[in-house]
């Protein structure tokens, strides 16, 4: 495998870097970077991990990587694929910056992660809800979906200045496209990709409402939290990738089941990535508050349910007492 | 598990899920250990949600999705969501909205 870490990698402009993935040789990585400086979001940290600790030590290669791969190593990948760093490394205090390379595998492992959040980035309680909210359901899909032992990568990069998280989920699991193809048809992995972010797609069952412990809710959510935010959200798995492009400025946040009809690119030749790939940002200073994002996704659902029954009748609500 | 007398119990979310209640693998035994069985016996089910912060839609979607599915949506008659934040309002009602997505209209109530 050979992976080449640009300049600069962020949302906006990762379809460069994956399209130089070269999955090819699994045994083996190489990597290389631009030699004088770079700075890649977290995903791709994810990334190289999570295809790297398979192999084995002797068999990871860098090359001409520039001399801010200090970052490389305060993140954690040099430990996590097994091969000293080559240079010394001034520590700092972890917190309030970032969350290193962290592999959970387990339902309780990202329980002890959640709680760990909010101290380690030194954020105030609603900011870290909508983090601590997507991480959990991102990681939690891998843990029930993907079909792997080695669970998630995960790390992330807290920007005080633009008050802004940078989230990277990975995992080398089974893929979209086998996860949903268990429910519904699916043709291709693009297909699956939107398939798996319309709200009541689940793999686990083609029943509306899902199933006892999924409902098909959980990527929606993390979509219309960046779509509502006006922040990119990034999904890859297979060939395909799909990125939600920031809603202008002017426009109104109507949400729409189908996210080919947000403001997004999408791509469906790209290399083979083996599991999904999960990249989101979370600007904590447009952040809405939480509560209105989940009044919105509220009525969206009643919207729905309304236009689908055709006639006025009144819901069953919960009791609050 | 707070039994109430004999007509209903007060299961403490609390105490079992945390502050950010988001471990599946918790509601899914809420909901088979506690909340069926009472139930089953006739019982309503108070779920206190005090000092929980805020929970994931999986979180309740794992609690509450099945007990509807199995009983119909008119067991929201018995079961009580008590000290709810505005988050966890939110999450309750967007799920038990759309668990009646392919059920038939209900007759309105009051509550």
């Amino acid at each position: 495998m050979k992976i080449h870490i640009p300049n600069s990698v962020f949302l906006g402009n990762i379809n460069h870097f994956l399209n130089g993935f070269d999955p090819s040789e699994p045994d083996h990585l190489q990597i290389t970077s631009h030699p004088k400086w770079f700075w890649v979001h977290p995903v791709v940290l994810c990334m190289i991990a999570a295809i790297g600790k398979p192999v084995r030590p002797e068999n990871v290669r860098f090359e001409s990587l520039a001399r801010t791969k200090h970052y490389l190593t305060r993140m954690g990948l040099f430990d996590f694929l097994g091969v000293p760093p080559d240079m010394e490394i001034e520590e700092h205090e972890e917190a309030g910056r970032f969350i290193p390379l962290t592999q959970i595998r387990t339902s309780d492992e990202l329980s002890l992660f959640l709680q760990e959040l909010q101290p380690v980035l030194h954020l105030q309680p609603e900011d870290v809800e909508p983090i601590r909210f997507s991480i959990s359901e991102l990681v939690r899909n891998v843990i029930e979906h993907a079909a792997s032992d080695e669970g998630a990568i995960v790390c992330a990069q807290y920007f005080p200045n633009k008050k802004m998280i940078r989230i990277g989920i990975v995992d080398t699991g089974i893929g979209i496209r086998e996860t949903i193809s268990d429910s519904y048809p699916v043709s291709d992995d693009l297909m699956a990709i939107r398939l798996a972010l319309t709200p009541g797609i689940t793999g686990t069952t083609n029943k509306p409402g899902g199933s006892e412990q999924n409902a098909g809710a959980g990527l929606f959510f993390i979509k219309t939290i960046a779509y509502v935010n006006r922040d990119p959200f990034v999904i890859y798995s297979g060939n395909a990738m799909y990125k939600l492009l920031k809603r202008t400025t002017s426009s109104h946040a109507t949400l729409r089941a189908n996210p080919f009809e947000d403001r997004h690119s999408k791509e469906s030749n790209l290399p083979y990535w083996q599991g999904v790939v999960a990249g989101i940002d979370i600007g904590l200073e447009k952040t809405k508050e939480f509560t209105e994002i989940l009044g919105i996704i509220r009525n969206f659902y009643w919207q729905t349910i309304k236009e689908k029954k055709k006639e006025k009748y009144r819901l069953k609500k919960p009791k609050f007492v | 598990m707070k039994r109430n007398g004999n007509s209903s119990i007060t299961i403490n979310v609390l105490a079992q899920a945390g502050t950010f209640a988001e471990n599946k693998d918790t509601a899914r035994d809420i909901r088979r250990e506690e909340i069926l069985p009472a139930l089953e016996e006739g019982k309503t089910v108070v779920l206190d949600f005090s000092g929980v912060t805020s929970a994931t839609q999986s979180f309740i979607h794992a609690l509450i999705s099945h007990v509807i599915r199995q009983h119909g949506i008119n067991v929201l008659d018995r079961i009580l969501f008590k000290s709810c934040n505005d988050v966890v309002k939110n999450i309750v009602s967007i799920v038990t909205d759309y668990m009646q997505y392919e059920e038939e209209p209900t007759e309105p109530t009051e509550s």
